[in-house]
């Protein structure tokens, strides 16, 4: 996929071949992600998009290694985080990477703080941890951390709830960030924030990764974010990425047919209205998916072929891959 | 000119708080033709759920006048409330919470119905199974609780109740914000292919402009529980004159890949409604602010043609 690039741009993050499932006695086994493969460089972003349930969190999780054992469990796959795999790592050894050297922002900035501790004390801790600073170094961070993320520093002994959501959010991303993690996996980051502090927060995260050279996985169900701030695109539907590579590409071509879906499913902010063209039906059930293609029970193209046998990623040119055997009509 | 089917004139609603008063819809005017939708856009704590609650006497208002029908209707005793509850009903947000778990499909759809007791239970059983076509749900749900169904189905259920009394208004508060695109654009749909056959009028309050600009005839924009900007849906993007308008339309994402998009971003964050100090609600985030915006409130004007705005300079920025 991207061959030629290697040697420019180094490969921090490679996702290959996760297959993980949740089992439960009463429904079975849950096939939550099956399959995926993807990269990321030096300084890129990328996109994972899809509905409710398509399996992004549980993604960005094992990538953390948070992933609640049991009921989940990673059947097979590698993920290697700057050539190491982490599934392998020791817990004690995967302690010291998490928050370091990849660090998560998780969607509800309500809940993700501690609502008994200071703000401050909350990154000095993080601080302290990994980069083994003394108490007063590390608030001194902290405090520098703070103004980074647009906070004054006279507030580093605010508790959370005297917040609002967005400067919630500036905070776990100034603990993310404090770091300068390699890696920041992202999971709906400002879905719970209005437009207009979304505008400021999209804006604050973009500067900063640019600023600190970090890597992005950003998990969204919103294609207007995906557009603007992601470099490459993963569009993800029960639990397989059906469409990937650059945003430029994936935007145009939109070569899927559940990606097309999604994209007619929204109404057109500039142009003239038109009926919205819904995707018929529901995602499968993940203990119970499709054998062949699973978009098939849905998909307004799919014949016997689509519903035979799985489809594998096809390049459709050399930043895009789909999943479709249909891709070229 | 018709008479609007519900007209509401410099509508308060204040609510006392340790700190003071706070002023969630203050002075707010606007009418609704039948058959019409109005949208109602602004951000979380601007005050458009509070305003919908009032015009249905969810909440009492604090002053002002609500005109449904030619009759004044701001202050009614409970047996016409009861009346008037009837015809005006509501599609809350949440699916999840909005339906009593421990009633089935049937009896959420025929509580009304039994309420109002103006049909027999075999013409109450009929309509359900009508409602429950219209809406799109499949008849073998009709004895299904709440948890065995998705989100995209539960709103069905909370809008075939909404029609179960054939009401001539429904106030939608973000009926789409909990669900996936592909789903909410399946309820898009239907909530347009009802008013088109049952001429509803519509309030639809959300935060989504794509969603508002699909669905609307014409166009609120609300910042600290006031109107700042009213505009025919096809204008409010080509056209928009308010400076907060601008900024909430240049901040939502559009998915287009654009590397040259260039964007206004506010300053701060939304102010308290909380003893709100005089002049305008929003000079103290906007780029434009002068003397004058501080020291007075500016009045809602009308700039172009049926096209209102609340700012000192508007016709700078027309």
């Amino acid at each position: 996929m991207n061959g030629g690039d290697r040697a420019l741009n180094e490969t921090i993050l490679s996702v290959k071949n996760l297959t993980v499932e949740y089992k439960s006695r009463e429904t079975g086994v849950c096939h939550a992600v099956n399959n995926v493969s993807f990269e990321v460089r030096k300084g890129e972003t990328i996109g994972l998009v899809g509905e409710t349930g398509a399996g992004k969190t549980t993604i960005a999780l094992s990538i953390m290694r948070l992933l609640p054992m049991p009921p989940g469990r990673v059947v097979s796959g590698e993920i290697l985080l700057s050539g190491e795999n982490i599934l392998a790592m020791p817990n004690a050894k995967m302690r010291n990477i998490r928050g370091d050297k990849v660090s998560m922002i998780f969607q509800d900035p309500m809940t993700a703080l501690n609502p008994i501790d200071k703000v401050g004390d909350q990154i000095s801790e993080m601080v302290r941890l990994h980069l083994k600073l003394n108490r007063a170094d590390a608030a001194a961070k902290a405090a520098e951390m703070l103004e980074t993320v647009g906070i004054p520093s006279t507030r580093f002994n605010d508790y959370p709830h005297q917040f609002s959501g967005g400067m919630k959010q500036r905070v776990i991303i100034a603990i993310a960030l404090a770091c300068k993690p390699e890696l920041l996996l992202a999971d709906e980051p400002t879905t719970a924030l209005d437009v207009t502090i979304q505008a400021q927060v999209l804006n604050m995260m973009k500067e900063l990764k640019n600023e600190f050279g970090t890597s992005m996985v950003l998990i969204t169900h919103d294609l207007g974010v995906v557009a603007e701030t992601c470099d490459r695109v993963a569009v993800v539907y029960a639990g397989e990425i059906v469409e990937i590579g650059t945003a430029d590409a994936v935007f145009e071509k939109r070569s899927h047919p559940y990606t097309r879906g999604l994209f007619d499913s929204l109404p057109d902010i500039t142009g003239a209205r038109k009926r919205l063209i819904p995707i018929v039906g529901l995602m499968p059930d993940p203990t119970a998916l499709p054998k062949g293609c699973k978009f098939s029970p849905r998909c307004p193209l799919a014949d016997d072929a689509c519903r035979q046998a799985p489809v594998e990623l096809a390049s459709v040119s050399d930043t895009h891959l789909v999943r479709c055997i249909k891709a070229a009509e | 000119m018709t008479t609007p089917l519900l007209q509401v004139e410099n509508l308060k609603k204040y609510f006392e708080v340790p700190q003071g008063q706070l002023h969630a819809v203050d002075d707010v005017s606007f009418s609704i033709n039948t058959g019409e939708t109005l949208g109602v856009v602004g951000e979380s704590g601007c005050g458009k759920s509070t305003l919908g609650r009032v015009v249905l006497h969810l909440l009492e208002s604090t002053d002002g006048t609500i005109i449904y029908n030619g009759e004044d209707v701001t202050r009614v005793s409970a047996s016409k409330l009861k009346n008037l509850r009837s015809k005006m009903q509501i599609i809350f947000q949440d699916p999840y919470s909005s339906l009593d778990p421990r009633m089935t499909i049937y009896q959420t759809i025929s509580e009304p119905m039994l309420i109002t007791k103006k049909l027999s239970r075999e013409d109450i059983k009929k309509r359900v199974f009508e409602l429950m076509d219209v809406v799109g749900l499949a008849r073998r749900f009709v004895n299904a609780y709440p948890h065995e169904l998705d989100g995209g189905r539960r709103q069905r259920i909370g809008i075939a109740r909404a029609l179960s009394l054939e009401p001539e208004f429904i106030v939608c508060d973000e009926p789409v914000s909990a669900l996936d695109v592909s789903i909410q654009a399946q309820i898009l749909n239907l909530l347009i292919d009802i008013q088109s056959e049952m001429g509803i009028a519509y309030i639809f309050i959300t935060h989504d402009l794509s969603v508002v600009k699909h669905i609307s005839n014409n166009i609120i924009v609300m910042y600290l529980g006031q109107i700042v900007e009213k505009v025919a849906s096809e204008e409010l993007f080509s056209k928009q004159i308010h400076p907060y308008t601008k900024a909430l339309l240049s901040a939502v994402p559009v998915p287009v890949v654009d590397h040259n998009k260039e964007r206004i971003l506010l300053k701060g964050e939304i102010s308290s409604p909380v003893n709100p100090k005089p002049g305008c609600r929003f000079a103290p985030r906007c780029d434009y602010a002068r003397d004058a915006c501080f020291a007075e409130n500016p009045e809602f004007r009308e700039i172009l043609p049926e096209h209102f705005v609340k700012c000192h300079f508007a016709e700078e920025f027309v």
